[in-house]
């Protein structure tokens, strides 16, 4: 764990751990290795490349020209895309943000809470809840969708904002991920020591886990922000009127219109390539401070 | 584009989980809704075609405000995707009151119970369409489940220009087809005249029906599964043939690789229906004014035949609580002069009521193929010649099975044969696994 160490010493430097220190005699033997991982890298930077050259085709050029060859369009494609059905497109560019922003922030609340009372407090049941809670883990969300389309419908609640948000709520892994690192980031010591004081559990737990855990949840919301992000059944299945429509769903329609109407090519690429710009900048943003006190938390206990 | 990838993707995610939780969900259901009642109504409307909101507006503006009937457009994916998600909503008892539905999607929807019998309600309607387009919304019943809104008679698009300077003439039967295929062959190479696609079985379906093919008739209460007959294997032989001697291309359409075939002219020529002037608009832009649409190949000399690649109409389900209003809406969509203008400009559909095919929006030809002035008299005329289609309740699982098997089939150059006894074999097993009675 030294290379932490001299990333946390100078953080700003740029230094790559790696490289800094160790036996120079591991750069040949390295060529295997560097060599696979930059075919994995050419091979999730590819379609990317393709998309934002894609992007800038106007729909003479998209499939005439040579593929990574940029086109004159993309400034035409965005004012296409703006003016397709008077912006619709900047309304689904909204609801996504809406249900991957609170959706993810919601998610992370209930996260914290079961996380940390799932850590901290002893209780009958709860290897049982935990391990209910692991088979969740394995449970892929797809197969959820349909029957929490016809619960909502019970509660007379698809085709709402509400319909999306709800089943997000509880995110078995998000849980996991709280309880793990509630373990880790909180000793026992310091609940403890906040019991002593006269604090009650709900002061506790605001004032002194929840700052400790902060790292972690970060982890769990950009999780969560991105699964909503790019989630696809479960809008699918319960909304139904398309100013309500997340991203992919919008564009899906684009896709999909008919078979006496060409698919929007153009648009959907552009579209696409739109979409991702949040999700990077996101990342950027809270990136560092992100993967660097995921591993300090892992180091601490 | 008709069926994608994707489309498939979700609605067999769909389906395996809608197999999934029948078991959980079965065993609940009342059926007893208010019947249909008179006086305002709020309907909503599932549908892909582009514009519809404004279509439904003059509605909303003009009969539809008389009495008091409102209908909201709720804009959705086109494709099998879509029936899943009514049959879903459908379980729930909360389907839309209107949905737009493929024909070959309607038999699906019927045997589920999702679409009300609007015969009643559909009396006038009838007469404003041929005989084989009106026969697909009945199911060869007495029912009526939905009103054709438009249709995809097919055609043979050719490159009027190449055509001439490889001295080939427009083949009416498909024998001559075949030596203009390889006429071209022997002229220029690296051309050919078409492709076999495999990646749309609406196509293949369509040339099936040109032959008589029934792939669906029911009897009793049993269905008869006739993908392996006589003129199918004759239509499967006769395309594989041309595939495996090298006569025609095997590349997938709406692929970049087949867009840059048209639009260089590498491929001259491609059996479609009415709407093509749309898809090549987006797939071969360079060659604007160069084509020209003649009716469909003939099996034999001076038979006047074509068949359908597309097409959807307008149903109620019967999840609705206003089924006389839907029905009357529906039948204003498809058959008032006015609507079925406003589709056709706002839609780009090809209208299934037959006056609407020769009235003043059809007077120009479409933009792309501005050198035939008489395209769309044409177009209503190979209409006319549409033969009976015969659906049944598991098409997207036939047309699965087409994807794969005559995909495989054409890449390798395999016999096309066996590959139609797989679809047979597939279809048939579904149905009797879905619990249908099949008889042999």
């Amino acid at each position: 764990m030294s290379s932490l160490a001299v990333r946390k010493a100078a953080p700003a430097a740029g230094t790559t751990p790696g490289t800094a220190q160790g036996p120079p005699q591991g750069s040949r033997i390295a060529l295997v290795p560097t060599l696979t991982l930059l075919l994995g890298a050419l091979y999730c930077l590819l379609p990317v490349a393709w998309v934002a050259i894609a992007a800038t085709k106007s729909g003479r050029e998209l499939f005439s020209t040579f593929t990574f060859l940029p086109g004159t369009g993309f400034t035409q494609n965005i004012r296409d895309l703006a003016a397709y059905r008077e912006g619709i497109y900047w309304k689904w560019m909204g609801n996504s943000a809406l249900y991957a922003g609170l959706g993810a922030l919601l998610s992370t609340g209930v996260s914290a809470i079961s996380g940390y009372a799932l850590a901290v407090y002893r209780f009958r049941g709860r290897e049982t809840i935990f391990s209910i809670l692991m088979a969740g883990v394995l449970m892929p969300p797809v197969i959820l969708a349909i029957p929490q389309y016809l619960l909502l419908a019970k509660a007379d609640l698809t085709d709402s904002y509400a319909s999306v948000l709800l089943p997000l709520v509880l995110s078995p892994y998000g849980v996991y991920l709280a309880r793990i690192y509630a373990a880790a980031a909180v000793p026992g010591d310091v609940v403890e020591a906040g019991r002593m004081d006269g604090a009650g559990e709900w002061r506790i737990f605001t004032r002194v886990a929840l700052p400790m855990m902060v790292p972690g949840l970060v982890t769990v919301f950009l999780f969560q922000f991105v699964a909503v992000w790019n989630n696809f059944l479960l809008p699918y299945i319960m909304l139904s009127d398309d100013e309500k429509f997340p991203i992919t769903l919008g564009l899906y329609t684009l896709l999909e219109q008919g078979s006496n109407t060409p698919a929007l090519y153009t648009l959907v690429i552009t579209g696409a390539l739109l979409a991702i710009v949040p999700l990077i900048a996101l990342f950027l943003v809270i990136q560092r401070f992100w993967s660097l006190d995921l591993l300090s938390g892992a180091v601490k206990s | 584009m008709p069926i994608t990838k994707h489309s498939r993707l979700v609605a067999s995610t769909i389906a395996v989980v809608l197999g999934a939780t029948s078991l959980v969900a079965c065993g609940s259901s009342d059926d007893d809704k208010s019947a249909s009642s008179s006086g305002p109504a709020t309907l909503t409307f599932w549908t892909w075609a582009p514009g519809m909101d404004k279509v439904v507006d003059l509605w909303n503006k003009g009969p539809g405000k008389q009495q008091q009937i409102t209908v909201e457009v709720k804009k959705q994916a086109s494709g099998d995707s879509l029936i899943t998600k009514i049959l879903t909503a459908h379980k729930a008892k909360k389907a839309p009151d209107l949905v737009q539905a493929e024909y070959q999607a309607l038999p699906t929807l019927v045997s589920n119970d999702a679409l009300a019998d609007i015969a009643t309600e559909s009396k006038d309607a009838k007469s404003k369409f041929a005989e084989g387009v009106w026969q697909q919304t009945t199911l060869g019943t007495d029912a009526v489940y939905a009103i054709p809104q438009d249709i995809g008679p097919m055609m043979f698009y050719y490159r009027a220009d190449l055509f001439k300077k490889y001295g080939l003439a427009v083949p009416t039967t498909w024998e001559q087809f075949a030596e203009t295929a390889r006429a071209l062959k022997k002229k220029a190479p690296d051309k050919a005249l078409t492709t076999f696609s495999a990646n749309d079985s609406g196509l293949f379906a369509g040339l099936a029906q040109q032959a008589g093919a029934k792939w669906w008739t029911s009897s009793g209460d049993k269905w008869k599964v006739g993908i392996d007959d006589a003129a199918t294997r004759k239509v499967a032989d006769f395309w594989g043939g041309l595939v495996k001697e090298g006569a025609i291309d095997n590349q997938p359409m709406y692929q970049p690789a087949w867009n840059k075939a048209l639009n260089t002219g590498k491929e001259i020529a491609w059996v479609s229906a009415v709407w093509a002037p749309g898809t090549l608009t987006t797939a071969a832009p360079q060659t604007k004014g160069k084509w020209a649409m003649a009716p469909l190949p003939q099996w034999s000399a001076g038979e006047n035949v074509t068949g359908s690649w597309g097409g959807s109409s307008t149903a109620v389900t019967t999840d609705s609580p206003h089924k006389a209003a839907a029905a009357k809406f529906a039948a204003w969509l498809n058959t008032d002069p006015q609507a079925v203008a406003a589709l056709a400009k706002e839609s780009g559909i090809y209208p299934a009521s037959t006056s609407a095919q020769t009235s003043d929006a059809f007077a120009q030809p479409p933009a792309f193929f501005s050198n035939q002035s008489d395209f769309y008299t044409k177009a209503s005329e190979i209409a006319k010649t549409t033969a009976p289609s015969a659906w049944g309740p598991n098409v997207n699982v036939a047309y699965t099975s087409f994807n794969d098997a005559f995909g495989a089939a054409a890449k390798n150059k395999s016999d096309f044969g066996a590959a139609l006894k797989t679809m047979q074999d597939a279809t048939v097993a579904d149905l009797k696994k879905q619990g249908f009675g099949v008889a042999q």
